[in-house]
């Protein structure tokens, strides 16, 4: 492990080198080990000041950002979209300089815009960790699916990765794709054309419109939620139709290989891209990668907000 | 002699060499059988990456005396350190293993090098963070001097008494793949 992290900010996974993902990864190992402790706070952190900055709603991801914070002894505050001055027109960029007035070293940022963090990271010395950009990226839900699946299949390199679902509007995707792909893992895109286009392939990532097709040969499926906010009728099939096509349905899910793993990044609509049993069951690691996903955020923040600037 | 034509050839002057680690390992091994009547409850946590490899040493030369084997364990300070965001690079944190519940159990902090202390100081607050042990002992290859903070170690291979502008640089066979020797560097 010779790499050293130098980066103040956490933007995007595909401006990553895998050296970097993998140093990541192995930070994250430490980092999960903390959470069994008696005592489960480090003080690597402490006297630095964190703002969870969401300017669209989220509960887990801003959770898991609060108490990873917390586990590092850095003081949290939590701002809402509802609750800043953006809603009485204040922009963006002023807001975030108000409160790096107010000497805080870190910022996670939840936006609708895409670049929104890259364009604060360029502007503040304090550290920017995107924590989803409109369409583009969510490296931290990237990293914790690569945790989850090189803990529990012991490596990434090889493997066979379908993502399923509403790939066209998902930043998850994109971060899951760019950091598989750095590591080696094969991956396949499946949904409707509406969702899935053919300009995918242009990354490097196989495109198909059959799940049945695809559920054979994969060591992991990754199901995205269909965001019914974020859904204008014209791309979306309905929903009857969607689960009939695409839909991990009990009987679908005996297409998998006895070791593929089920995952999902939450939150699940139950019966829509997953049946409660096949969410609930063996193959499932859905709560692992909300425990991976606490150390992942924790070796994150250690990282960027670790380093001398 | 030897030394002397190392003084010349060789800013680094040779401290120890492989057998002068071994003997002081050695003794440190019965130290710790002497004032550990329970060495049953005894743990030789090593901070990464050389006090592991010590502490493993120490443990094979308790069991050639007593046919015991000791717990060992992994101690990582990265995490604890008071320093984070003032070093030039930051250092890698690594996962600690204890065998717990520490409670009842003796934990002997293992590193290469005593300096400032204030590494001692991290591992001692990583140790707490799994438990409440019923004592913390410190074993050390070398005591080089010049403590920062209250803290003295319970087992000594080398007392090396050292200018702040020296560097002990130890090697180990298994950690650095080099021989086994202790060097003090002028700069």
């Amino acid at each position: 492990m010779t790499t050293r992290w130098t980066r103040k900010d956490l933007l995007a996974l595909r401006e990553l080198s895998a050296d970097e993902i993998n140093f990541i990864l192995e930070t994250t190992d430490a980092f999960k080990q903390v959470g069994t402790r008696e005592i489960k706070k480090v003080p690597s952190l402490r006297g630095k000041t964190l703002v969870n900055f969401f300017v669209e709603p989220s509960t887990r991801t801003r959770t898991s950002f609060e108490l990873a914070a917390l586990r590092l002894s850095a003081d949290v505050i939590n701002i809402s979209a509802n609750a800043s001055s953006l809603t009485k027109g204040e922009t963006l960029k002023d807001t975030a300089r108000n409160l790096e007035a107010l000497h805080a070293d870190m910022f996670v940022l939840r936006h609708r815009s895409a670049g929104a963090s890259q364009f604060l990271a360029k502007r503040l010395k304090a550290s920017v960790i995107n924590a989803g950009d409109g369409a583009h990226e969510h490296p931290t839900q990237g990293l914790l699916d690569l945790y989850t699946i090189r803990e529990k299949r012991g490596k990434i390199r090889g493997l066979r990765v379908a993502i399923i679902g509403d790939i066209l509007f998902s930043r998850v995707a994109r971060s899951n794709i760019f950091g598989l792909l750095k590591l080696g893992a094969h991956v396949t895109l499946v949904g409707p054309s509406t969702l899935v286009p053919r300009e995918f392939e242009k990354l490097g990532v196989a495109v198909s419109h059959k799940i049945d097709d695809v559920l054979p040969t994969a060591d992991v499926v990754n199901l995205l939620r269909i965001q019914h906010e974020r859904q204008r009728r014209e791309y979306f099939p309905g929903v009857g139709e969607y689960i009939r096509l695409f839909g991990l349905t009990k009987e679908r899910a005996k297409l998998l290989k006895p070791d593929c793993l089920v995952m999902h990044p939450g939150p699940i609509n139950r019966g829509v891209e997953i049946d409660s049993e096949i969410a609930d069951g063996l193959q499932s690691v859905i709560l692992d990668q909300v425990t991976n996903g606490l150390a992942v955020r924790m070796a994150v923040l250690y990282l960027c907000g670790g380093i001398s600037t | 002699m030897k030394q002397a034509r190392q003084k010349t050839t060789d800013p680094a002057v040779q401290i120890m060499d492989a057998t002068a680690i071994r003997r002081a390992l050695r003794r440190i091994a019965h130290e710790i059988i002497e004032r550990n009547p329970q060495l049953t409850h005894v743990v030789l946590a090593g901070i990464p990456s050389r006090g592991v490899e010590i502490a493993q040493r120490i443990a094979a030369l308790i069991h050639d005396v007593k046919t015991i084997q000791v717990e060992t364990g992994v101690i990582d300070v990265a995490m604890h350190r008071d320093d984070v965001g003032t070093r030039p690079e930051l250092p890698i944190v690594r996962e600690s293993k204890l065998p717990l519940p520490l409670e009842e159990r003796t934990v002997i902090i293992v590193d290469d090098v005593l300096y400032t202390g204030r590494t001692v100081r991290a591992a001692m607050d990583a140790i707490n963070s799994f438990g409440r042990p019923a004592r913390i002992q410190l074993a050390v290859l070398i005591d080089r001097g010049h403590r920062e903070l209250p803290i003295r170690p319970d087992y000594v291979g080398k007392n090396l008494p050292t200018s702040g502008t020296e560097k002990v640089r130890v090697r180990l066979e298994q950690t650095d793949r080099e021989p086994d020797e202790v060097r003090l560097q002028k700069q």
